[in-house]
């Protein structure tokens, strides 16, 4: 099993470094360092944001909610630098993450105490979350010209040859393999999604992981949103919009099973580089931005048939509840 | 808090989830009289035939797909592709319109597309085994996607005048065809879920498809199936939407797959299956139609209808599951809440 997941990272990195040979046989300038790094810096986002999702996909959830508190935290971030332009960056850093742990502790609170399902949660708070983007801002943009050059200059800041921000990325992906390879805490996530029943008899309270779980998605969403805001220079009530169905899809392509246990932060990081490839070359192909959705839907289905095979056991109901009183399946 | 699943007889839950979801049906009833009396109050303008008829344009559309969404979530699946669906069956009838087809070719050509797409959604979960929310999020990008580059920023607009009939016409009076094709669908679901043995096996293959499959179900079939009566819903619906705009951009109905299953599980269907009635879906669909005409009325911001629909949703599924939680307390040793 284990070798399995190994030859399958190694099997979807071969076919990224594949596609990018590809690519750069047509296009030579589109292996230049400048624009791989430019490049790693535009999926970042999506790096970190897919981290988020992974952790409560490995809990048997799901979150659709992220999308939405990047918008929201983001907004308040602007609103706050607007405010006090002079305040430097740690403030907007502090609040961002702040209110993204509490967004998300709020979903995680439905699931764990009240055993929602995960999926009816955060498909009532994306909603209330993007509504509350509208209030928070009076439906008004804030714009890069509002902003202040700290907020805007900081995640473009070049350390080393790359920005803050993918060094923010690379940072977690380093606590995120130690996490959840060495840390008793990231073994029980993996133990709650695997087999819940299991777990709660070994001492592991499954609702408990997956609030650890939404928080922590919270939290790093909640960063995101004042780097998306940062780094497209505006922030409104549509920002990020649909954008959770690109972070199911890297983690997908990336071998997280929708169905909990499974998953190894190394495919989710292939998987956001992949898309992050075709988005980057479908311009250079000479096919119209229209078209990128269609290519990447394409191979979110590919991915998903060749990830599917033998993994779906007969018994096992796709939306079922990890901490849910087994009942029915007698 | 480490809760170790509690098992019951089959029986005896049983019947507790019936009655919870009788009601559940007389909760919604109560909160659509209410929502009524609001509007009433709210705007002299409400209580008037051609106002009401205006009101049920709100929901018209999305619960004729969200009666097969019902019957998919009862049977443990789940399909959000449908707005994708919805988009490439209105592209697809634009291309055709620009061509000059004829009405009934138009119409053919908006269901045999949804009816397609929905058969790739089956075999998907059938065939490939995919779990269908990961197979329906791919393929929701995949239908939209090929909308947008078949359509790019272009609009379609040259449909024939009779098209306008299915989104825009009247049967009797203020009684749109719309709500009247509407009201037979769900008459039809209603019967074929509640009072049919193909509709008892739905209920059987979501309560536990392996059971379903060792006594007979042909457990394969009915999702396949299930799948494609989807698509062709999205399909159907898909017509009345363009006909009644009149025109087809790429990002028709973006966002309604969460409209509709949003419809779908505040009717009281539970998401992981086995339970759930048409009743209370077309009570959710009214319910959502008048809330939002209500506040349309009021001049209420879309997005801020949006606040109210989301958190009604988390309102009517988590108000239950306090009270069974409050209620549990004095049961289990004090702790439990901390």
């Amino acid at each position: 099993m284990h070798f399995f997941k190994f030859s399958r990272d190694a099997g979807l990195g071969a076919l990224t470094l594949l596609l990018l040979a590809l690519v750069s046989i047509a296009f030579p300038a589109f292996i230049s360092p400048s624009n791989l790094f430019g490049m790693f810096d535009d999926t970042a986002l999506l790096i970190l944001l897919a981290f988020g999702e992974m952790l409560v996909l490995l809990t048997r959830g799901v979150d659709l909610s992220n999308s939405a508190v990047v918008a929201l935290a983001g907004m308040i971030a602007a609103l706050l630098n607007q405010a006090m332009p002079e305040a430097g960056v740690l403030p907007v850093l502090a609040i961002s993450l702040l209110v993204g742990l509490l967004l998300g502790m709020f979903n995680g609170i439905l699931v764990w105490q009240l055993r929602l399902p995960s999926m009816v949660v955060t498909l009532g708070t994306m909603s209330v979350y993007r509504g509350l983007v509208f209030v928070a801002s009076g439906g008004a943009w804030v714009n890069s010209n509002q902003m202040s050059p700290a907020f805007l200059d900081f995640i473009r800041a070049n350390v080393l040859g790359i920005t803050v921000l993918s060094w923010f990325a690379i940072g977690l992906v380093a606590v995120a393999v130690i996490l959840l390879r060495y840390r008793p805490l990231g073994r029980n996530l993996y133990a709650a999604g695997n087999n819940p029943s299991a777990a709660a008899y070994a001492g592991i309270d499954v609702g408990r992981m997956q609030f650890v779980a939404f928080t922590l998605a919270g939290g790093i969403s909640g960063l995101c949103g004042y780097f998306w805001v940062s780094r497209f220079g505006v922030a409104y009530t549509d920002v990020a919009l649909g954008f959770e169905m690109q972070v199911i899809a890297a983690c997908v392509i990336g071998g997280v099973s929708m169905a909990g246990g499974v998953g190894t932060v190394t495919g989710v990081v292939i998987g956001a580089l992949f898309l992050g490839i075709i988005k980057n070359a479908l311009p250079l192909i000479g096919l119209s931005p229209f078209w990128q959705m269609a290519v990447s839907g394409l191979v979110i289905t590919g991915a998903v048939v060749v990830n599917a095979r033998g993994e779906r056991s007969p018994g096992r109901r796709i939306l079922e509840q990890s901490s849910k009183p087994e009942t029915a399946a007698v | 808090m480490s809760d170790v699943p509690v098992t019951l007889p089959v029986a005896v839950m049983h019947k507790l989830r019936l009655r919870s979801f009788i009601r559940w049906e007389w909760l919604l009833v109560l909160v659509v009289i209410a929502d009524f009396a609001l509007n009433t109050f709210a705007s002299p303008y409400f209580l008037d035939p051609w106002t009401l008829s205006d009101a049920t344009f709100n929901f018209t559309e999305k619960a004729v797909v969200a009666l097969p969404m019902a019957f998919l979530i009862i049977a443990g699946e789940i399909d959000i592709s449908v707005a994708g669906i919805m988009a490439l069956a209105s592209v697809m009838m634009g291309l055709a319109a620009e061509a000059g087809a004829p009405l009934p070719v138009l119409l053919a050509i908006g269901l045999v597309t949804g009816l397609a797409a929905g058969c790739i959604n089956g075999a998907l979960v059938t065939t490939f085994n995919v779990p269908s929310i990961v197979a329906t999020i791919g393929t929701m990008s995949l239908f939209r996607g090929s909308a947008y580059a078949i359509l790019g920023d272009r609009v379609f607009k040259s449909y024939p005048h009779a098209f306008a009939y299915f989104g825009q016409g009247y049967v009797a009076g203020p009684v749109s065809f719309e709500l009247v094709l509407f009201v037979l669908l769900a008459i039809v679901a209603g019967a074929v879920l509640h009072f049919t043995a193909p509709g008892r096996r739905v209920y059987a293959i979501g309560n536990n498809p392996v059971a379903a499959a060792l006594s007979g179900v042909r457990v394969t079939n009915y999702r396949f199936l299930l799948f494609a009566v989807t698509g062709l819903a999205a399909g159907l619906a898909s017509i009345l939407l363009t006909s009644r705009l009149g025109s087809t951009r790429p990002s028709i109905a973006d966002g309604w797959e969460l409209d509709i299953i949003t419809m779908v599980v505040l009717g009281g269907v539970a998401v992981e299956g086995g339970a759930g009635s048409i009743v209370g879906v077309v009570l959710a669909a009214v319910l959502m139609g008048l809330l939002t005409f209500g506040m349309g009325l009021l001049n209420v911001p879309g997005i801020v209808m949006k606040i109210v629909t989301g958190g009604l949703l988390i309102v009517v599924v988590a108000g239950p599951a306090l009270v069974r939680r409050l209620r549990a307390l004095p049961h289990r040793h004090r702790g439990g809440l901390g």
